[in-house]
């Protein structure tokens, strides 16, 4: 598969803040990308370096193998953008936002602009000032999802939706992925991403901090096994077993987080002392996702997030 | 919960907001005051040099059309003149200026909703931005009646100064009052708003230079703030008309915000079109359907405004048509032209002040447009910064051209009517003003590129080329001082010489800086 989106080394620093330091990014061609991270990690800025509206300060970002600085309006021609606060004119209708967008980026599909208003329930003859933020959101959505562009980066497009209208972006979303277009998605709503992304990056503090198929990250990271035993064990004597991190025992019952690689063998050895019932749950991506921000819940206030850098 | 909750912590918010500008603006304000007097005072340190110099001031059509009436002929009221009117525009935009921020700009952008949601009463927000523009405009008059003090002159006409600037910034809170509770946007208030200002000037500027219709300079509160006459007939009383008006416009607004939900104006928002038309497809075609509104509008005002103008030549000649007196005017007016031609040249010259208002407005929707978001989404299709920058630059500079054009044909129409200067002369004189007008619209295009936060800075620049051509003389600033204002090399039309070697350096530059904006903006960082 070809490389649709790679950054090396991107750097963007605004006076003293560095919104990004030295992030990796690689997306392919064809996959729903999911780009997590909690509000200020960086995600909107690489997408506005992505989109040559802002220039990167250091390192390299290349888009469909061209720069996104010096090539944007071409670049512009073969992808759509959805930013997580659409601000729309007050007073041009959503219809006629939506058919300005795509003339600008060179042409909508009728067919379905009209079956998309209809699918987010948008109505297009309201003016900008009178639409909420939900459905100012879908004016921008329909748009680039109309667009016949082979590439769409959405920065947090969902944010205002409710939950009926984010399970129909999540619908086109992925019929976008199987018409073979690629999809940059930012967020932080991760059952979103766990729904539709193929691939996951992990953005903490300017730079990727994991990055893999949600099955490769799970199996980086621990389980939670819950086993209830005949022949209970000693907590102490289980936690010393290679993989296993915390033990938590309930009379008869321990609950054990695992590396995920070690599953198998720590079921082996619990399966001696008489397993009664036993559940593994591979973590979610909540789980996932908190474990790279763990220290920062728990560690000491002020610790400074550069310093606290975790690597799976 | 009172309807007033809140008011008190809005106005400090407000305060805090604007609490450099409203100082300097103010202090500004009183410093022009006391340098217009000390200046005059020192031009004619006695009333009887005063009354010589003065008589030609007060049979000069166009003096009369732009500042009034001298109050009396003496050295204090000469040195006043100016101040009168100058100062009652300015309370008039202060006290516009900061209603509107406060109250639908807020309600606009939604920033309104955010505070209503905590303990703030209904009437909260109007209360708090109408107070802060009183405050202010009582602040102006006091320390412009505080700034003359030092000069000696009689205190009781210090006062009526700051009476007349009291006078019209209050009447002009209650008109923005009422005007933002009208339209859903905080353009089409300002529309509003200005529009009524503008009619006041213009009423009151017909009047003065009528010889039967003096009385309806009444009829506009501009006219009031100019009857209080500091140094003339003092006429301290002139205060309670305003107080009385202003307080029915407040009421009146009252009344509308009532009537009226969060966000929503009188008149309601429609729905339209499900469909763009043919020509909303390119980022011109954006750019029009975005101006095309405000230029119609603009047209308009220019239409009526170029009539007025055009039709006062018939009281002009009439005054100038006394042979001493128009030998005296001649002298005045540099030797070149007739009366009749130095009036027009003088009209030509603010109404094109005006025309480069509009340019510095329209020009200024690129940093709304970058700084509400919506530059982004444009420029992340196929649109270059290049032709996204030039459609809104190409319609404020040929928009400017289309108002000079539109101001100098209905002038020169309605002069031909009455007077031998018609469109042959002033159409010409009109369009002669371009140049500086395009160096101001290119100004705020350079800002743009360079200091994008600092672009609507570019008010700030026409305000100190305004007060360098209405001060500058008679503060005996130098020749570089006065010709750091474009509007200062326009040559002396109609009538005089035109100045082409200044006119073509003029067009030179505003070349210049536009591409110094166009330049620096496509290799700068999108503000977001």
């Amino acid at each position: 598969m070809t490389t649709v989106i790679e950054t090396r080394g991107l750097r963007k620093t605004f006076g003293t803040t560095v919104a990004l330091d030295s992030l990796d990014l690689t997306v392919r061609q064809g996959e729903i990308h999911g780009f997590l991270g909690p509000n200020g990690a960086g995600k909107s800025t690489t997408i506005r370096v992505l989109l040559g509206l802002i220039r990167a300060d250091g390192g390299t970002a290349t888009l469909l193998g061209r720069d996104p600085w010096s090539d944007a309006t071409e670049l512009h021609r073969q992808l759509a953008y959805v930013p997580g606060d659409v601000a729309l004119w007050p007073n041009l209708t959503g219809g006629e936002v939506i058919d300005l967008l795509g003339r600008l980026r060179g042409g909508l599909d009728e067919r379905r602009r009209a079956e998309l208003l209809e699918a987010f329930e948008l109505d297009p003859t309201k003016k900008g000032r009178s639409y909420s933020k939900g459905n100012r959101q879908k004016v921008a959505l329909v748009a680039a999802l109309a667009s016949d562009v082979p590439l769409l980066l959405l920065d947090e497009p969902t944010s205002g939706l409710d939950p009926l209208m984010e399970k129909v972006f999540e619908r086109y979303a992925t019929a976008a992925r199987d018409e073979g277009r690629t999809v940059l998605l930012s967020s932080h709503i991760l059952s979103e991403v766990e729904a539709t992304a193929d691939h996951v990056s992990i953005v903490r503090a300017g730079r990727i901090v994991d990055s893999g198929s949600l099955a490769d990250l799970r199996h980086m990271t621990r389980s939670t096994v819950d086993a209830t035993l005949a022949r209970p064990l000693p907590p102490a004597e289980v936690e010393q077993w290679p993989g296993v991190h915390t033990v938590r025992q309930d009379r008869d019952r321990l609950v054990l987080s695992v590396d995920t690689s070690a599953v198998g063998d720590v079921v082996g050895r619990l399966g001696p002392h008489g397993i009664e019932a036993l559940t593994c749950q591979p973590p979610t991506l909540e789980e996932l996702f908190l474990s790279q921000y763990r220290d920062e819940l728990t560690g000491e206030p002020g610790a400074a997030p550069a310093e606290a850098e975790v690597s799976a | 919960m009172s309807t007033f909750a809140g008011t008190g912590a809005l106005l400090r918010l407000a305060w805090r907001r604007d609490r450099w500008v409203v100082t300097s603006a103010v202090l500004a304000m009183a410093a022009m005051a006391y340098a217009a007097m000390a200046a005059t005072l020192d031009l004619y340190p006695s009333d009887a040099e005063a009354a010589a110099g003065a008589r030609l001031m007060a049979a000069t059509p166009s003096v009369a059309a732009l500042y009034g009436p001298l109050p009396s002929l003496t050295a204090a009221g000469v040195g006043v003149l100016k101040t009168i009117m100058m100062g009652s525009l300015f309370a008039a935009f202060l006290a516009f200026a900061l209603v509107r921020r406060h109250t639908r700009t807020e309600e606009e952008e939604g920033r309104l909703e955010l505070v209503g949601g905590g303990v703030v009463g209904r009437r909260a927000p109007l209360a708090a931005a109408v107070s802060l523009a009183v405050l202010s405009v009582l602040a102006t008059g006091a320390l412009s009646a505080l700034a003359l003090l030092p000069t000696g002159v009689d205190p009781v006409g210090s006062v009526a100064l700051g009476v007349t600037i009291v006078v019209a910034g209050l009447v002009m809170t209650g008109i923005t009052a009422v005007a933002v509770q009208l339209t859903t946007t905080t353009r089409g208030a300002g529309g509003v708003a200005l529009a009524v200002l503008g009619l006041a000037f213009v009423v009151r500027a017909g009047a003065d230079t009528s010889e039967s219709g003096q009385d309806l300079v009444y009829a506009s509160f501009l006219g009031w703030a100019e009857r209080v006459s500091p140094f003339g007939d003092n006429r301290l009383w002139m205060v309670l008309p305003a107080l009385a008006v202003t307080a029915a416009l407040l009421v009146a607004a009252d009344v509308l915000l009532q009537r009226r939900d969060l966000g929503a104006g009188l008149w309601a928002s429609r729905p339209g079109p499900a469909r763009a038309g043919a020509r909303l497809g390119s980022p011109f075609g954006l750019a029009w359907r975005l101006h095309r509104g405000a230029l119609l509008g603009w047209t308009i005002a220019y239409a009526v405004l170029g009539s007025v103008v055009g039709s006062l030549a018939a009281s002009v000649s009439d005054i100038a048509s006394s042979p001493g007196m128009e030998q005296m005017l001649r002298k005045m007016s540099g030797g070149q032209g007739s009366v009749l031609d130095a009036f027009f040249g003088t009209e030509l010259r603010f109404l094109a002040v005006g025309v480069a208002a509009y340019g510095i407005t329209t020009a200024l929707r690129l940093h709304s447009e970058e700084d509400a978001g919506r530059a982004e989404v444009v420029l992340a299709t196929r649109v270059t910064r290049w032709s996204w920058l030039a459609s809104h630059v190409t319609i404020a500079m040929g928009g400017a051209l289309w108002l000079l054009f539109v101001g100098g044909l209905s002038a020169g129409a309605a002069a031909g009517a009455v007077s031998p200067t018609g469109v042959g002369e002033l159409l010409p004189a009109a369009l002669a003003t371009a140049p500086a007008v395009l160096v101001c619209v290119g100004l705020t295009v350079a800002l743009f590129g360079l200091l994008p936060r600092w672009t609507p800075a570019a008010w700030g620049l026409l305000a100190a080329f305004l007060l360098l051509g209405e001060f500058g003389a008679l503060l005996e600033l130098p020749d570089w001082a006065l010709g750091l204002s474009p509007f200062d090399h326009l040559g002396s039309l109609p009538g005089g010489d035109a100045n082409p070697t200044g006119l073509a350096v003029l067009l030179v530059l505003a070349a210049a800086v536009t591409a110094l904006g166009a330049v620096t903006f496509r290799r700068r960082d999108l503000a977001t």
